[in-house]
């Protein structure tokens, strides 16, 4: 997108920002973004990506000269029309790395800070609704200095939140964080996610993260944009990344069907068919989001009997790429969800496996991700 | 002690405290452009404001003279607004005493402010507070103890000069006759028991002004969110 075609109205559902920026050291960002400005775009890649000042660009925290940006239709910057919306000036909201509490202020009036700052017509998040959704009703009335990490972070969140923004930005809210406190927060950005419609750009290093928050994905390497796309499309695209590794896993989005009491297992619906998951406390008709990995999915011509897996599905396979000697990533579709399969170079061979052929895939074991 | 002397100890007072709240005024704005400019003015503006550190009061005191008396560029200013000229006026002391205790009022401030560090002001910017409410709401509280450390320096280096209050005030009883010009006077005419109960009473209030500067800047700091 040039900065002429800013002339033009821009388009009310998309996120779409041009900057460029190169610092002393070295570092460049050169990245054009369109994504959508709704749901959980997820700023994802390694550290040094260009993950964060790609987030401080849109927030106007840095400012790219000749830069672009529109979010839902309004423009925040167009350099080439000499406009430039100061941060301040901008419906946003922005957690930090660190919580950043200003510690001369009580949790309230911390949380209160950018709402009194608001045009009472404007606000559409109500204090009580922010406090309510971070669970923070009990620490109120503490002072920043002596709240526990996660409560730091859930007070922050809850202070952007509270500023009735149009669009979140969140810089790895959840990194200084032990797995416990981690575990803490999550819900409440799914929670989040489900009850408000305010779109949020999440910025994160951790593939799990990504998988149980975001819908949209950008990959970013050494300042560019490598891929963007659905989340699910990008995790099992054979030609990025993101399909390598250990971790390398597809998200299924399913509902809950029903469950098994005797044998205490809970089924889930999605297209391609009924899987099965040890049982889980889920009201039925729950959407539910679950991680296949790579290394959990099998591929069989016929499908078994006499076999413990239980849940085995038709698809056809998509690609196939050699991840390292003697291992190959198998894609697949599953009526329409993308699946990986890892699985040995001998295998493939005495499958005859080959790109559009018909197989059964079979799942080990998959991971409720919320 | 006569009654020559509690007016000095008055005027003393009365010209610290002043001195005190103008260079908080005028010093704060200096201290946060300080703490926050990347200009290249930078490095000069904060030589001139640490001058006083280094200068003989003297010298500082010359050129004040010069430059307020009747022919010089300030003297004839006033002159022309119906003002005077300052030397030897109370007013005169007063401008003297801000710019000789500037130092220790900007240069607490402007570390204080510093201490703050970029990430309260971004968070206050995407919470929409502008500029000028950021410094209220963040920059000023954050930085309160700084501003105590001032005032505390600001007003006890003010009780302390000599070489400026000489050279711009004189030495005339009431206005410009302060406490240490007051001491001095005692000891030239060999009045010992007046000079001891003057000076013993300075050593006294510099040792808590002192002890209590101690007390704010040593006091542990609120750990930061």
């Amino acid at each position: 997108m040039s900065g002429r075609t800013a002339l033009a109205a821009q388009p009310p559902d998309r996120l779409a920002g041009r900057f460029r920026l190169a610092y002393p050291s070295g570092f460049a960002l050169d990245v054009e973004l369109d994504v959508p400005a709704r749901g959980v775009v997820a700023l994802f890649g390694a550290s040094g990506s260009g993950k964060t000042t790609l987030l401080r660009c849109l927030a106007g925290l840095e400012r790219a000269r000749g830069g672009f940006l529109s979010v839902a239709g309004e423009v925040w910057q167009d350099e080439a029309r000499g406009q430039f919306v100061p941060t301040f000036r901008r419906p946003l909201g922005y957690v930090f790395q660190e919580a950043s509490l200003f510690p001369h202020l009580s949790v309230r009036r911390n949380v209160d800070y950018g709402r009194r700052r608001v045009a009472p017509a404007a606000r559409r998040v109500a204090l009580e609704q922010a406090i309510g959704l971070l669970g923070i009703g009990s620490l109120l009335d503490r002072m920043p200095g002596g709240l526990s990490g996660g409560e730091r972070q859930r007070v922050a969140i809850a202070r952007a939140l509270a500023a009735s923004p149009r669009l979140l930005l969140m810089d790895e809210p959840l990194s200084g964080l032990d797995a416990r406190r981690k575990g803490e927060i999550l819900p409440y950005l799914e929670r989040l996610h489900g009850e408000l419609e305010i779109p949020l750009v999440y910025v994160s290093h951790q593939a799990d993260e990504v998988a149980a928050l975001a819908d949209h994905l950008v990959l970013l390497e050494e300042g560019r944009v490598a891929a963007s796309g659905p989340l699910t499309e990008l995790l099992t695209r054979l030609d990025l990344p993101l399909a390598r590794g250990d971790g390398a896993a597809a998200v299924i989005e399913a509902t809950v069907a029903a469950h098994d009491e005797f044998y205490h297992l809970t089924y889930l619906d999605f297209p391609a068919g009924r899987v099965s998951i040890p049982r889980e406390d889920l009201g039925v008709g729950a959407r539910r989001r679950l991680r296949v990995l790579a290394r959990d999915v099998s591929i069989t011509l016929a499908p078994q009997t006499g076999t413990s897996i239980l849940n085995v599905l038709p698809a056809r396979v998509t690609g196939l790429v050699e991840e390292r000697p003697g291992q190959v990533t198998v894609g697949l579709d599953a009526a329409g969800t993308a699946l990986l399969a890892r699985i040995t170079a001998k295998s493939v061979a005495l499958l005859d496996l080959r790109e559009g052929k018909s197989v059964f895939a079979q799942i080990k074991g998959m991971a409720l991700l919320d | 002690m006569t009654p020559a002397d509690f007016s000095a100890i008055r005027l003393t007072a009365e010209l610290a405290t002043l001195t005190t709240l103008l260079l908080l005024l005028v010093g704060t704005p200096i201290a946060w452009w300080l703490a926050r400019t990347e200009s290249r003015w930078k490095g000069p503006v904060a030589a001139v404001v640490a001058l006083p550190l280094v200068l003989p009061p003297t010298v500082l005191g010359f050129y004040l003279l010069v430059t307020m008396g009747p022919h010089g560029p300030v003297g004839r200013l006033t002159s022309a607004l119906g003002l005077g000229v300052l030397p030897f006026t109370f007013p005169g002391l007063v401008v003297a005493s801000v710019l000789y205790s500037m130092p220790f009022v900007v240069q607490p401030v402007q570390n204080a402010f510093e201490a703050i560090g970029a990430r309260p002001f971004e968070v206050a910017a995407t919470l929409r507070a502008g500029p000028l409410d950021t410094f209220f709401s963040v920059a000023v509280p954050l930085a309160r103890r700084g501003f105590v450390s001032a005032a505390i320096l600001g007003f006890a280096h003010t009780v302390g000069e000599f070489g400026v209050v000489l050279m711009m005030g004189g030495n005339i009883p009431g206005v410009t006759r302060v406490v240490s010009v007051a001491i001095y006077d005692h000891v030239e005419a060999s009045e010992y028991a007046p000079a001891h109960a003057l000076a013993g009473g300075m050593v006294l209030f510099s040792f808590v002004v002192m002890l209590a500067f101690h007390w704010v800047s040593a006091s542990p700091r609120r750990r930061a969110g």
